[in-house]
Formats: structure tokens, sequence, C-alpha cells
């Protein structure tokens, strides 16, 4: 009770006690005033400062981690631009040397064409004889009166019977020419339909082309934007490395899980080969290990094959290396891969006879009945594993493919990502300095507040000083608090 | 440089595997002696024994060791080891190995015969013997017993015994006519042989009367 009262100066009045202590109280915060506001603002500096010199170093760093960032994605973006410029140029080329390589008989063959064609031409434009010069003298024999006369009569006959037969003879020849003729042109068909094919090849072959040179044209384009730093390239190669890494992500997602299968059809089997009983850490076989390392050396395998194949660029070397090399490096990397997939294959077949072994054994043990043999029915997993170790390999070497989006792009997201939290840390350590300081500012505020009735009586003093209101006094007060 | 780099991998790779390889794996091998008591009455319990011996053979993986051996007047010999067999690595031949190990037993136990005393304790330090001898990382004594140790007069087995890190795990442990007359009897025994062998430094005791409840001899309580 005692100790509780201790700090009363008149024990038996509690609210006078107070109120001097009060009094006190205030009278030696108003005296420490200047220092407290000092200290408060010193405070405040000693925190804001920092946090808005990190912010400040964090927003610069984020600047040029952004700038290397479009550095790196153009000159990905130009490199890759490049390149399927050079390949359109191949293929361009080869186009245009395969076409030029047979151009020479191709014209010879039109010309030949055409030539008949024109022979034949000619041959259908000869027109037959005209007739002979007795058709006037029909016309005139024909004005020829009879006069009942026997012997003119006679005469007139003869003339009308060899002149029919002349007729006929002369309609035979007509049409024997037109005959030929007809067959001229018929057999001109071939070399109109031969123009007309070799015609449009031509034009196929300028098609595509035309296709290759605007190909071209739009690379190059994309190609100069790039080379010009422009920003609409980069928020273009920005967005394909999205799109690129969202794409590598799930092809390689899958090819985990391909690979995990792979894993559990060798993992067994495997220790056959290096025992089951060898163990790396508590819980990791050996077997385990050597199935992963297989198929790891699997997936290098059809990486190397990929990369000389020229379908990946991860490695520049095997990219320079000349032709005769490439090809060995194709074929050793195939023939690798061949075997090993022949290995998962019989990998894959004495897993199921260890299975079945160790079945036969339990079934054994348990003194059951053996179950019913179900033939070729039986057979299908056994096929099936087969073939899936078989395949594997196969379709894990394609995984280089995803794996170098994957790279390549997780180049540019990764970066991005980073200068966005940068950005997010340097706003967060903006935010806390402001908040420092603000805070500071209302510790002054409310340290004044404390000791409002000493401010008051000097706000008086001062004014009756100065011969200013007190109004204005503490308007200027309210400007600079600490400074009355 | 390339195909140089190819085979340095290749080497690496192959090395990782040799290296891999020569890690000692026996402290993760399992081992297990098993104690079968043919004494009296209790030798009409060996069909039991067969299951779980069978039950053994089908858990024990390869690298683990097994071994039976009986329990009678005096047990500390390597004479009463039935069979006994460290599984090879090959799983086929570990599964050969457990086919053979089988065929063994089985003979064992069609000729049984029971004996006219108990020596477990003998049993006991002789299952230790061979299980710090193999050198397994886990070891387990199961002795297929009612646990009533019965010595003639020249015998002596009250002496301190060692099963450091061996868990000891009393399988099938039948009560007696005297048990039932008087269940203390029973569990006295029990707890006697917890003492003793927990005296031993064993790392566990454990008593598993239901012979479908095997999958606890290996696992830990």
């Amino acid at each position: 009770m005692t100790d509780l009262h201790s700090w009363m100066i008149w024990p038996d009045n509690t609210a006078l006690s107070v109120l001097t202590l009060l009094l006190i109280a205030m009278i030696g915060l108003y005296a420490a005033r200047t220092p407290m506001h000092g200290l408060i603002r010193a405070t405040g500096h000693a925190f804001a400062g920092p946090l808005r010199l990190g912010a400040r170093w964090l927003f610069a760093t984020a600047a040029g981690m952004k700038e290397r960032n479009r550095a790196v994605l153009l000159a990905q973006g130009r490199r890759e631009v490049g390149q399927r410029i050079e390949r359109e140029f191949e293929r361009v080329g080869i186009q245009v040397t395969r076409d030029l390589q047979g151009y020479p008989v191709l014209q010879r063959k039109l010309l030949e064409v055409i030539t008949r064609i024109e022979e034949d031409y000619k041959k259908c434009g000869e027109v037959p004889p005209p007739p002979p010069d007795w058709v006037e003298a029909v016309a005139a024999v024909a004005q020829i009166k009879t006069g009942g006369g026997e012997v003119v009569q006679k005469i007139l006959d003869e003339i009308r019977e060899s002149v029919e037969r002349i007729h006929d003879k002369a309609i035979a020849e007509y049409r024997r020419a037109y005959e030929e003729r007809h067959d001229i042109l018929e057999g001109s068909q071939p070399f109109w339909r031969s123009i007309d094919k070799t015609l449009k090849q031509v034009d196929r072959k300028m098609t595509g082309l035309q296709e290759s040179a605007d190909t071209i044209d739009a690379q190059m384009k994309k190609y100069r934007q790039i080379a010009a730093k422009a920003d609409e390239a980069e928020s273009i190669l920005s967005n394909s490395a999205f799109t690129q890494f969202n794409i590598a992500v799930i092809v390689l997602t899958v090819a985990l899980g391909g690979a995990f299968v792979n894993f559990k059809l060798i993992a067994l089997p495997m220790s056959e080969m290096v025992g089951a009983g060898d163990y790396i850490t508590a819980s990791l076989r050996t077997s385990e290990v050597a199935a992963l390392v297989i198929i790891l050396v699997e997936a290098s395998m059809g990486l190397f094959l990929m990369e000389s194949l020229r379908i990946t660029h991860l490695f520049p070397r095997i990219a320079t290396l000349n032709e005769r090399t490439r090809r060995r490096m194709i074929w050793i990397s195939l023939m690798l891969l061949v075997t090993l997939a022949g290995i998962e294959a019989a990998l894959a077949l004495m897993r199921d006879m260890l299975i079945a072994d160790k079945q036969a054994l339990l079934q054994s043990l348990a003194a059951t009945q053996h179950a019913a043999n179900d033939g070729w029915i039986a057979g299908i997993p056994t096929a099936g594993q087969m073939i899936l170790g078989f395949i594997l390999p196969f379709a894990l070497a394609f995984v280089a493919v995803p794996l170098e989006s994957f790279l390549y792009s997780a180049r540019t997201v990764g970066g991005s990502l980073l200068v966005d939290l940068v950005r997010a840390l340097a706003f967060v350590l903006r935010v806390l300095a402001n908040l420092a300081r603000h805070l500071s500012r209302v510790l002054l505020h409310m340290y004044d507040l404390l000791i409002v009735l000493p401010l008051l009586g000097e706000l008086m003093v001062r004014s009756l000083r100065s011969g200013e209101s007190p109004v204005k006094v503490k308007a200027r007060a309210v400007d600079s608090p600490g400074k009355l | 440089m390339i195909k140089r780099a190819f085979l340095a991998s290749l080497l690496v790779v192959g090395l990782t595997v040799a290296v891999a390889g020569c890690v000692d794996s026996r402290s993760q091998a399992h081992a297990v002696y098993m104690l079968v008591d043919t004494s009296g009455t209790y030798a009409r319990e060996a069909g039991k024994a067969r299951l779980i011996i069978n039950y053994l053979l089908g858990t024990l993986q390869s690298g683990d060791s097994l071994a039976v051996a009986r329990v009678q007047n005096r047990s500390f010999s390597e004479k009463d080891i039935i069979a006994k067999a460290m599984f090879d690595a090959r799983p086929s031949q570990a599964n050969a190995q457990k086919r053979a190990f089988r065929e063994k037993m089985d003979a064992f136990l069609r000729t049984v015969s029971g004996s006219a005393y108990t020596d477990i304790t003998g049993g006991l330090i002789q299952g230790a013997e061979f299980l710090n001898e193999t050198g397994a990382g886990k070891k387990t004594i199961l002795i297929f017993s009612d646990m009533q140790e019965e010595l003639d007069k020249i015998t002596i087995r009250d002496f301190p015994i060692s099963l450091k890190n061996i868990r000891v795990i009393a399988v099938n442990v039948t009560k007696l006519g005297t048990d039932n007359i008087d269940p203390r009897r029973y569990l006295g025994r029990l707890d006697a042989w917890q003492k003793r062998v927990e005296g031993a430094g064993a790392s566990e005791w454990k008593v598993i009367n239901d012979i479908e409840r095997l999958d606890a001899i290996f696992s830990k309580s």
C-alpha cells in the first residue's frame, strides 16, 4: 500500500499530487523540447535515410538489370532471326540451284515442243490444191442447150459422169487432207499438255521462291527492328519468350513423366546388374542411381544427336564442326542411342521375368494354388514393356528441343521476374522510409501536444514582445513545428 | 574437343557408379536370427514356425541374412543352426536361395522331435554372435517359444549376456497350463525376459502373439 502511493507528493490528495506531477513533467518536457525534437527528427532521418537510399539503389539496380535483360533479349532475338534468315537463304539457294540447274534442259524441252507445235501448225495451214479450171468449163457446158439431139445428150451424159467421178475424187482428196490435219492436231495435244505442265511447274517454283522471298522480307523487317532496338521488337520478343517458357515447361513436365516411367521400367532389373543390396544413402539404392544414370546418358545422347543434326544449338562447338565430323557424331550418337534402347528393352523383359519369379516364390511360400497361365494374353504386358523400353529413349532424345527453349527463355523470364522482385523490394523500402519520416513528424506533434500549456504561454509572451497577433505567431509555429 | 569432353563425362558417370557401388551397404542390410523352440509340447507349434519363416523369406530382400536355429537342451552351438543364408545381391539368385531355404526348413519341420530341456539363453548368445558377424545394420532375433527356459543341472547360463543393438522379438508365446491357473506367472515370465534382454543392451523388446500381425516384426514400436 505504501509502495503504491510512494509517488504521491501529498499522499492524502491524489488529484493534487497528479496535477503537481503533471505540471512538473510538463515543465521538464518543455525545457527538453528542443533537444527532444532534434532527437525525434534525427531518429526519423536515421531510419528514413538508409531506407530511401536502399530504395533508390534498388530502383537503379532494377533499371540496370532491365537494360541488361533488354540487351540480352535483343541479342538473342537478333541471333534467332539471323539464323532463320540464314536458313531461309539457304533454302532459297538450294531451290534456285536445283531449279536453275534444270533450267537449260527445261528451256530446250520447251523450244523443242514449241518448234514441233509450229511445224504442226504450218502443216495444218497447208491448203489442199484449188479446184481445177474445169469448174468453169462445167458451168459453160451446163448452159449448152441439148435441143433434143441424141449425140449432144450423150456427150453431156459422159461429161456429167466424168465430172461426177472427178468430183468424188476431189471430195475424197479433201477429206483425206482434213483427216491428216486432224491427226496432226491430235498428235500435238500431248505437246500442249507438256507445255502446260512445264509452265505450271515453273509457276509453282516461282511461287515458292516468292514465298521464301516474302518470309525473308518479314524476317529482315524484324531483324531491322531488333537492330534498331525498337520497343515493339522488344515487346514481341519478350512475349515470345514467355510463351516459349510456358510451352517448354509443359513439354518438359511431360518428358519428366516419361523419364519416370522409364526409370520404373529399368530400376528393378538394374539391381540384377549392380546388385540390389548396395545403398548410397539410407534409402537410395545403387541400382536406382544406375537406372537414373542410364536415363541421363540416353538424354545426353539425344542432346548430342539433336545438336549434330543442327536441330538445337546449345553447344556452339558442335555447330561449328566440319561436315565430316558432324556426320560421324550423328552416327555415333544414334548408334549409342539404339544400343541403349536395345538394353532398355532387354531390361524391361528382365523386369517382367523377375516379377514373375518373385510372384511364383511368394505363391509357393503362401502355399496357395498357382494362378492359371493366361497364354498369349499374359505376354501382352511383357511385349508392351519391351516396346516402351525401346521407344522411350528415342522419345527422351527429343527433350533437347524443349530444353533449349527452356534454357533460352528462362533467362528472359527469370530476368524479368527478378527485375519485378527488385522493384517491389524498392517500393517497400520507399514506403517504409516515408512511414519513418511521417512517424517522426507525428511524434513531434504529439510531443508538443503534451506541453501545450507552456507553449501557449510562450506564444503569448512572443506576441506581446513582437507586437504581432498571437494568431500570426501560431501560424508561423504551425508552418515550422518545433520552432516557435 | 567435344569428343574428349563426351568421353570424360562418360568416365565420370562410370566412376560415380563405381564409387557408389563401393559404399558399404551392410549398414542397410537386415539380419534375422530365428530361434525355434523344439522342446516338449511346444514342438507341436512347428506349423506356425513355418508360416513365420515363409513370411521372413517373402519379406527379406537381397543382401539381407536369415538363419533359423532350434532351441534344445543346449543351444549355444553352430550345429543348432538348421539353415542360414545371406541373400545374393541379384534378385534372381536371392529367389533361388529362398526356395532352397524353404525346402531345407520343410524337411526339418517334418522331422522335428521334442527335446527335454530349453536353452533360450544359449540360443540368444549364439544368435547375437551370428548377427554381429553379418555386420548388418538392423539385427533381429525372433524367439519362437513359450519363453519357459529349462536347463539341466550342469548347464550354466546365469551370467550377463550382450545383445547390444539387437531387437529381440518373442513370437507365439503360448500360455502354459500353470499360466492359466495364475496368469501372473506368464506376465512375470515375460517381464523377467524383458528385463534380461534390455539389460543385455537390446535396442527393443517386443512380443507378438498374433500370427496375423507378423508385419510388426519389421516395424519399430
